[in-house]
């Protein structure tokens, strides 16, 4: 199995001890990992801007930096959705089609793919809240959403599961978004802090001492708003967790 | 016109906190509700395929089903009108109206008129409004638009209806109670019931089978504009159509549920004929209607019933309030629609979303709402209708991103501006992001760097 890691610009940038946890946790299960040094981002940003003439260059360099490896996964379940579901400012080649579909998520690999039963190495004695971010609910369906009826289910928290000591509180709006959304974040500045301010102070209110999350860009929005009001919470990506973080 | 500054007309909403703290929770409430209805009929699911599919049937052979509806209506003894655009519309209306000495007309809840901007219209050629939905209402003596669909006056405390009747209607002054409220403006408005020459409906639906136009309401408003007055009109948008009286069956079902979380609205009604000796006329506008029928990404959002739910989930309405879209539809499917009627004024409309997606799982008629918003944003980008600012950073980014070289330039430049710039300049003019967040420190490395100094020896 030959696997590639795509490290996203803001990860690289912000949170390299993301980067180091996924590929550090993808080695203790025997997979090899090649990391390719030219990347950089997935086209997202452009992309999501509707500026698809921008986007096309870096789409073409993250095909020709990640194209032929039988998985490609990324700590990021926003870039993996762009990648899977648009990614379209390049012609849709044959190379491209197969790319878009071997791109996994941190937490589908290890669910779906590699289907993990322990991680004996990771232990977090701590109250934490589990933030689904809204590519990971509502476009990799990694868990089920109170929008839609039918039977529940969350690849995340069935990981965490699986972390000695770890107990988890839940919000009153668990699936509600947090207010990233990419440049929305600036360009719409007053409503994303809003809603990243309530998304905080929901979380206070069940007392975590973590916030947990498979998206680090909303973990730095989230962190933002919560250090301005003054809560105590911390953040964390998942990854870390499971590659046995104990705080 | 110029574009809609949501994002300005968001940080005033927020600014009254009392008020923008209860219209999240209120609609959250509503949202609520919703998914509890939806929990008690398993059929969920099935119920909206089926309202999807009979919706998009419908659209794909609309001049049959409206030609049908005509033939039955016109049976039934209702008079049939086509109005092309808005302009259309309120001719035909004026005309039903002058010709028959009406002077004034009372009106249940319709977002088409709002639309086509009948009551100034008609105001400024002598005749006088009169909305009788409650929030309808309130929003007509306040002089605002609706800023929901469903709910007019959603963002108004009860502080602020008593102080807007206060000031229109003799209300007493300071009473705040909603039941007084309630009795007020019913007490304001029943006296006109009895001397409109003329009454008006919108309609949730029409049927092509029997002809008839159907209200859905829960204060009987409608049932007195359309039977206590000789004339009645009916204006109805054409995606309204439902083929027959049994495929409405459906959408009554999601429609109250998806809409407030009740399992249906007090009143259901059909009108298919005038009342002995009256009139009764049916308005069927376009106004761009069948432009949008032909959009290959957009002609499914004619499939809306109007039910709101799409609204009440959004987090970025519920955070910024209907009038901050500036345009008569606001919200999830606003930002679908409006752009049809003004590119360039609504183009940040479709910019004002997360992404989240959770209008879509709403939908009652699954339109695919989020999908249509990031289509809009290619369209509004193609069409060079960005703001100036957003275009370069995207024009920029995406020289950056393409190119390993300048990428990891950019980061070593960034990084030493974040650590050299003072505070307050990361936090003012460079950074919306810093108003209301602390913006991250960047660590000691990339992780780019991290891999090369640790793994370097390996590819
Ligand atoms: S788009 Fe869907 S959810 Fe929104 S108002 Fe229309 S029918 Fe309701």
């Amino acid at each position: 199995m030959r696997v590639a890691l795509f490290v996203p610009c803001f990860i690289d940038a912000f949170f390299p001890q993301v980067g180091v946890a996924t590929l550090e946790l993808l080695e203790r299960f025997g997979v090899s990992v090649d990391y390719p040094l030219d990347q950089t981002c997935c086209g997202q940003p452009m992309a999501n801007n509707g500026c698809q003439a921008d986007a096309a260059a870096t789409e073409a360099l993250f095909l020709k930096n990640f194209s032929g490896y039988d998985y490609v996964v990324a700590p990021s379940a926003s870039c993996t959705h762009h990648i899977r579901k648009h990614f379209d400012a390049i012609p849709q080649t044959e190379a491209v089609t197969q790319l878009r579909a071997r791109t996994f998520e941190i937490v589908e690999f290890l669910h779906d793919v590699l289907k993990v039963e322990a991680f004996p190495w990771a232990e977090f004695p701590h109250k934490v809240g589990l933030h689904n971010s809204c590519s990971a609910l509502r476009a990799l369906k990694t868990a089920s959403i109170s929008e839609i009826a039918g039977e529940s289910f969350s690849k995340p928290l069935a990981l965490l599961s699986k972390v000695k000591g770890l107990t988890t509180a839940l919000p009153a709006r668990p699936d509600e978004c947090c207010g990233f959304g990419g440049t929305f974040s600036v360009f719409e500045e007053p409503v994303s802090a809003r809603m990243g301010y309530d998304k905080v102070r929901d979380f206070a209110q069940t007392e975590v001492e973590y916030v947990v999350s498979a998206d680090s860009s909303c973990l730095m929005h989230q962190q933002g708003c919560a250090e301005r009001l003054g809560l105590g919470m911390k953040f964390i990506h998942i990854v870390e967790i499971l590659n046995g973080a104990r705080a | 016109m110029s574009r809609v500054d949501h994002a300005g007309l968001s940080a005033k909403f927020l600014a009254a906190e009392a008020n923008a703290e209860f219209h999240d929770r209120r609609l959250w409430d509503l949202r609520m509700k919703r998914d509890q209805q939806m929990a008690m009929i398993p059929e969920w699911q099935d119920l909206r395929d089926r309202a999807s599919a009979i919706k998009e049937h419908t659209l794909s052979q609309l001049d049959r089903y409206l030609e049908e509806f005509e033939a039955n209506a016109t049976k039934n003894g209702a008079t049939v009108h086509w109005a092309r655009d808005a302009a259309e519309h309120n001719e035909i209306v004026h005309r039903l109206l002058s010709e028959r000495g009406v002077r004034t007309l009372v009106k249940s809840k319709s977002m088409l008129t709002e639309e086509c901007e009948m009551r100034p219209y008609l105001e400024a050629r002598g005749i006088k409004v009169i909305e009788t939905d409650l929030g309808e209402r309130i929003q007509q003596l306040d002089d605002e638009p609706p800023s929901h669909i469903v709910i007019p006056a959603v963002h108004k405390l009860r502080g602020d209806v008593s102080k807007v009747f206060a000031r229109t209607i003799g209300s007493e002054p300071g009473n705040d109670d909603i039941h007084y409220l309630a009795k007020s403006q019913r007490d304001d408005t029943r006296p006109y019931f009895l001397d409109a020459e003329a009454g008006m409906t919108g309609g949730n639906f029409i049927v092509a089978e029997t002809g008839a136009v159907v209200t859905v309401t829960n204060e009987g408003n409608a049932d007195l504009s359309a039977n206590v007055p000789k004339l009645y009109i009916a204006c109805v948008g054409i995606e309204k159509l439902v083929p027959r009286l049994a495929d409405l069956a459906i959408f009554i079902r999601l429609l109250s549920r998806s809409a407030i979380g009740s399992p249906i609205s007090q009143y259901t009604s059909h009108f298919r004929k005038a009342r002995a000796g009256g009139e009764m006329h049916i308005v069927l506008v376009d106004n761009g209607r069948s432009a949008r029928l032909g959009m290959a990404d957009f002609w499914t959002s004619l499939k809306c019933i109007r039910c709101g739910a799409c609204m009440n989930t959004c987090p970025v309405y519920r955070r910024s309030g209907g009038l901050s879209y500036r345009a008569v539809y606001a919200g999830p499917i606003g930002a679908i629609i409006d752009p049809t009627f003004d590119l360039k004024k609504f183009s940040a409309l479709p910019f004002a979303s997360t992404m989240n997606g959770s209008c879509t799982d709403v939908c009652p008629v699954k339109i695919n709402i989020h999908e249509q918003i990031y289509a809009w944003r290619r369209v509004i980008a193609e069409q060079r209708q960005l703001p100036f600012v957003k275009r370069e950073a995207m024009r920029i980014a995406g020289r950056i991103f393409s190119s390993p070289k300048l990428y990891r330039l950019a980061l070593k430049l960034t990084r030493l501006a974040n650590n050299g710039l003072p505070r307050f300049a990361i936090y003012t003019m460079l950074n919306p992001w810093g108003h209301h967040r602390e913006v991250p420190a960047p660590p000691v490395e990339t992780f780019n760097a991290w891999y090369r100094a640790n793994r370097g020896g390996r590819r």
